[in-house]
């Protein structure tokens, strides 16, 4: 599961307010690099839930991957981009796209759920009598 | 039907010979041919990881991969950014979307969901297999996702549960999840269609397949109100069942955002001139 993903789930447990964001516990974790698209990028960013997804990169030690705010479009538009490393679009893809949660655990906020996450999938199934009305 | 209808229907069964012709008679090679053309676009059935408890690629994941792959340069086109198979199974599906639209590269992500464990472990194999990547997850149908994902994915793929049993053989997590679907095998469709109009994007597009039992006119009437056209992009008929890939995209001259257009005769036989089975129905009926 890659960190796109986290940002998109939520917990339906029973008890779960928003059930979001999900608090990330990394056991293992591995980068696999694809090639940056910048069109892709550009269009996800404004769904993205910012403060999760640094949350995130800082659970798994990487606190310098992600500035505090969001990469403006200019930014990611920046001739030259997605060759530099360095890049404010190329930290984004990184995050979002390159690395990769083999093993931990998704914790609930509101009511502390744990979902294992086991050879990189999360298991977000809930018992009949876990799952909020 | 009214008597009136008896051309358009004849144009109606036009299509569909035609249809069949594309895509079984002259078109696609068959699969499991490793040295053919065909695998370059689809997974290889050697390479499909399996497990006791996970439903094995059969005739219809076939069929969905069939349309799919008469769809592709459509897909090509749409550049999806999400992609999402709902009950992925043994994975031979996203897995061959992921390499139909390869070229599409990290501008289209794939997730792939479903409720039984063995079946999420076997297609992250599969997807494995074959150098691919879609981030699977165990849930049921779409739970967790229809906040966050709520409008964002562009294509889905479903191929259901649709054989009609007893309500209570719907199992929760075992390999009957994967076929099991209830009294006429829609009541997991029928739970399955409002999540994926939770998902899909205003241009997003759902792929899937429906049985002559499950009421596919009936399925794409209901979809037809929420203001989704659909057509049937692929009938196929083994020796135990008939097998229709359905194809639903949001429509703004129909559903309750045109209710008044949605009633005009006018309106009407645009929609259902998309349903080349119609004429079929009836004579079936």
């Amino acid at each position: 599961m890659r960190l796109l993903t986290h940002n998109m789930l939520a917990s339906n447990a029973r008890g779960a307010v928003t059930g979001y964001p999900l608090k990330l516990q990394v056991v293992k974790w591995s980068t696999k690099e694809v090639e940056p698209n910048p069109e892709f990028l550009r269009g996800m960013l404004p769904k993205i839930d910012w403060p999760a997804l640094v949350a995130a990169t800082q659970a798994l030690g990487l606190p310098e991957l992600l500035p505090e705010a969001p990469p403006t479009d200019a930014e990611l538009s920046a001739e030259g981009a997605a060759a530099d490393e360095g890049s404010a679009l190329r930290r984004l893809h990184r995050a979002l796209l390159e690395i990769h949660i083999e093993e931990g655990a998704l914790v609930c906020p509101d009511t502390d759920r744990c979902f294992p996450i086991s050879r990189g999938v999360p298991n977000m199934l809930l018992h009949e009598d876990e799952v909020r009305n | 039907m009214a008597g009136g209808d008896s051309a358009a229907v004849s144009a109606v069964e036009g299509r569909l010979s035609e249809l069949s012709t594309n895509s079984d008679e002259k078109g696609l090679p068959r699969r499991g041919k490793s040295l053919s053309g065909r695998t370059l676009n689809t997974a290889q059935i050697q390479l499909v990881a399996s497990h006791p408890e996970v439903y094995e690629p059969c005739d219809d994941s076939f069929a969905l991969v069939d349309a799919l792959l008469s769809d592709k340069a459509q897909l090509l086109t749409l550049k999806p950014r999400l992609c999402m198979e709902i009950g992925c199974g043994s994975g031979y599906v996203i897995t061959s979307l992921a390499i139909m639209l390869r070229q599409l590269g990290s501008g289209t992500q794939y997730l792939a969901t479903d409720i039984n464990q063995h079946a999420v472990e076997t297609t992250q194999a599969t997807l494995e297999a074959h150098g691919v990547h879609a981030d699977v997850i165990a849930t049921d149908i779409v739970s967790g996702l229809e906040k966050r994902l709520h409008g964002l994915v562009d294509v889905v793929v479903v191929n259901p549960p649709y054989v009609p049993t007893p309500e209570e053989e719907i199992e929760s997590n075992g390999i009957a999840s994967s076929w099991a679907g209830g009294i006429n095998g829609r009541q997991v469709i029928d739970r399955i269609l409002p999540a994926v109009r939770e998902l899909l994007s205003e241009r997003g597009w759902l792929y899937m397949i429906a049985l002559e039992d499950n009421d596919p006119l009936d399925i794409c009437h209901l979809m037809n109100e929420k203001g989704y056209a659909s057509r049937v992009l692929l009938k196929r008929c083994t020796e135990e069942e008939s097998l229709y890939v359905l194809k639903f995209w949001q429509d703004a001259s129909t559903g309750t955002n045109a209710s008044h257009a949605a009633r005009s005769p006018r309106s009407e036989s645009s929609w259902l001139s998309q349903l080349p089975f119609r004429s079929l129905w009836h004579k079936n009926a």
